[in-house]
């Protein structure tokens, strides 16, 4: 139903940190007005210096404050302001938060809080997928509910098989099960995490991908139905579920798959009637099929890859489709050059993962061609224990992959960060390790990468642990 | 840091600037461009003086020691530099050495239509800068950390989250308060309200007599009315908020004298 494009006067960034800062940057250079809030730990953040309006809206911990909706939209209701943008974690995926935006009048920057809803559901999502004709993986197509059943798919679909928990998301609340023996207790454990994680016990069972390669397509939809891809990242390099290093476009991928890849993404979100921004995450196993993993309904943290190759800016593309204008251009337009690698530069031991707080008290940001940097630290910033631990995003760009991994390593060794441990030692071998340049990598790199760098104690860090930790 | 007594530098500060509309928590930020005198010792010489080398260091650089030397890659996040006005070189001086004879760390200033900002990096407390926004009505605000200290990184912990807002108990901070006052700060966000309804009768006012469970005030918050209780018993000594005005989580509301 087409309504007449409004421009927004004020946006209120309900997050913090460097998507905060991105999300400033766009609507300064789009006129939009700024209000941020932030934790009372918050106070000296780079976000709430650059926005126009600031507010507090509570204390440090995260479901007092940047999680607490009511102090969110009572904070968007004195600030008076047009729409709101979640960024990603927090109250991004939450469908009541954008309900009760929506309720107040007030513009959520993204999809319809049922379909927030909808792709929140794993199962829900799975089916709905699967009805839109995208390929998944073979598995149960209802939350489990019995031993017996799940004995009875897994024996079908064959071993091994992965447990997942239907409403958790981004790696959390899974269970490899290797063999029917295994079956039984990792049933009741991982519905117990997912309840206490996720409120809701509801588990289902997957066919598991040993050696898969995590291809996720960036689309972008306007709420007239229009939909484009913006290509793909290859996130296969991970810590525990955790990404480390993105890279657009994919080594694996040809013209053709990404072609087919993008095309199945696309259909899928007119099929739901997606709007806004989106992901749509790929499991690629080794024969090159590629299955459905999961959607996730808001801008990504690895969103700037997409942005160096293609030259689009998704903020801004969010911004306009939330006022109400239509997709500015085709899937024809949407051109590729050259190869982009963003590393995460996290406050932690760089092999152990520990987390890192603390004062930085030297700072340098690297630039020269080709590099963009997403951050929100400075020197004399204390890096607070309270949120995630990611302190800067290091991206590149260059006409090829090698000439990018060669940048970036050298934009790390400029990014320097005292005071604190960061992941930038990590980064520098990742970019020197053979298995890395060849591009032949799947989920499996950092444990393999770790077996040839490091100790036990590090090849622990990266293994898939039993007892799973939730982050 | 309470009211300072050089009437050039504190005057158009301490002035009714403290104006409903700049109360607000929410209140815009000068990004008025103009030309900012601020960034540079024009005149040659005075290079001596202490005020305004602190003034060029801020500008260049932010990490180091206080006061020290080191050329590092300028980052300067500070926000709003453009203002409106002019701001004359000898109030520029004077507040700087106010700040280095009062040995802050940070000052922040704001008048209609500008807004000034001078941080000096030690190695100090992470020290948390109250924003004018949330605390009362006040020309100055004090860090609630001397720079002398090097902290180990636990306490800086406690720093962060104990810091704001400020209590009674970190020193005056009010104009005229002179003594402690516990503060009754606002658990929410939302639009405080001093009576039940507007043609009632404030629930409280200066004076008046409060126990634990005495409704002070309400704030607004999608739609909901919510009372606010004291919490603490005393006279109300100060009122820090105007009626209707937004107040964000922690702003001071109240100022109680405990007896």
């Amino acid at each position: 139903m087409p309504i007449a494009p409004r421009k927004f006067r004020k946006i209120l960034i309900a997050n913090r940190g460097e998507i905060a800062c991105r999300i400033i940057w766009a609507c300064k250079e789009m006129g939009i007005r700024t209000v941020a809030v932030h934790s009372q730990a918050d106070r000296d953040s780079l976000h709430v210096r650059f926005a126009d309006e600031s507010i507090c809206i509570g204390p440090a911990p995260s479901a007092q404050s940047y999680l607490n909706i009511p102090a969110v939209i009572s904070a968007a209701e004195i600030a008076n302001v047009d729409a709101i943008h979640p960024g990603y974690g927090f109250l991004a995926e939450s469908p009541q938060f954008a309900e009760i935006a929506e309720a107040c009048n007030i513009k959520f920057i993204g999809p319809r809080s049922s379909v927030i809803k909808l792709m929140g559901d794993k199962v829900e999502a799975r089916r709905a997928m699967k009805e839109a004709g995208v390929p998944i993986l073979p598995g149960s197509s209802e939350p489990l509910e019995s031993e017996e059943e799940a004995l009875r798919i897994a024996r079908e679909i064959g071993f091994p098989v992965i447990i997942k928990a239907a409403a958790g998301g981004g790696g959390r609340g899974m269970r490899i099960v290797r063999t029917e023996d295994e079956l039984g207790p990792a049933l009741e454990t991982a519905s117990n995490e997912a309840l206490a994680a996720f409120k809701n016990g509801d588990i289902y069972v997957e066919r598991y991908v040993e050696r898969p390669r995590h291809v996720e397509i960036q689309v972008m939809a306007d709420e007239f139905g229009h939909c484009v891809h913006l290509g793909e990242r290859d996130c296969s390099i991970q810590r525990r579920h955790q990404k480390l290093l993105e890279e657009a476009l994919s080594p694996a991928l040809t013209p053709e798959l990404r072609a087919e890849m993008g095309t199945v993404a696309v259909e899928a979100c007119k099929r739901v009637g997606y709007a806004n921004a989106g992901t749509v995450e790929f499991l690629l196993d080794e024969d090159g099929r590629f299955y459905f993993m999961e959607m996730n309904t808001r801008i990504q943290v690895e969103h700037p890859v997409t942005e160096m190759v293609t030259l689009a800016d998704i903020v801004r593309n969010q911004i306009r489709v939330a006022e109400g204008e239509e997709l500015a251009y085709e899937q024809k337009d949407v051109i590729f050059a050259g190869h982009a690698i963003e590393c995460r530069i996290n406050a932690e031991d760089p092999m152990t993962g520990v987390p890192s707080p603390g004062l930085i008290t030297a700072c340098n940001i690297p630039g020269g061609p080709g590099v963009r940097v997403d951050t929100a630290v400075y020197p004399g910033y204390f890096v607070p224990p309270y949120y995630d631990s990611m302190i800067a995003k290091l991206i590149v760009h260059a006409r090829t992959r090698e000439l990018a991994i060669a940048r970036m390593r050298r934009a790390l060794e400029a990014m320097v960060v005292e005071g604190i441990k960061t992941t930038v030692p990590l980064h520098l071998r990742i970019m020197d390790d053979p298995e890395f340049q060849a591009g032949n990598y799947t989920t499996k790199f950092m444990e393999r990468f770790y077996a040839r760098n490091g100790g036990a104690k590090e090849r622990a860090a990266a293994a898939e642990p039993q007892a799973l930790a939730a982050r | 840091m309470s009211s300072h007594d050089r009437p050039e530098a504190t005057a158009a500060a301490s002035a009714p600037a403290r104006e409903p509309e700049q109360q607000r928590p929410a209140a815009p930020r000068g990004t008025e461009s103009g030309t900012t005198t601020m960034a540079g010792p024009a005149s040659g010489g005075a290079q001596t003086q202490p005020g305004r080398r602190h003034e060029r260091q801020r500008r260049r650089h932010r990490s180091g020691g206080g006061g020290g030397e080191r050329e590092t890659p300028p980052h300067a996040p500070q926000g709003r530099q453009q203002h409106e006005r002019e701001l004359n070189l000898d109030e520029l001086r004077e507040l700087s050495e106010l700040i280095n004879e009062q040995g802050f760390t940070e000052f922040e200033i704001e008048r209609e239509g500008f807004r000034l900002r001078i941080s000096k990096q030690t190695f100090a407390l992470p020290h948390v800068a109250v924003h004018p926004q949330s605390a009362a009505p006040q020309p100055f605000v004090a860090p609630t950390v001397t720079p002398s200290a090097p902290p180990p990184a636990a306490s800086a912990v406690d720093g962060t989250t104990t810091a704001p807002p400020p209590d009674a108990a970190s020193g005056p901070q009010q104009p005229g308060a002179g003594e402690e006052l516990h503060k009754i700060t606002s658990p929410i966000v939302g639009t405080f309200y001093r009576a039940a309804s507007p043609t009632a009768e404030p629930f409280v006012q200066i004076g008046s007599r409060v126990g634990p469970d005495t409704v002070v005030c309400i704030i607004e918050a999608m739609k909901l009315m919510n009372e606010i209780q004291a919490e603490t018993t005393g006279t109300v000594a100060e009122v820090y908020v105007e009626d209707g005005q937004p107040v964000e989580f922690g702003q001071a509301l109240f100022g109680i004298k405990n007896q």
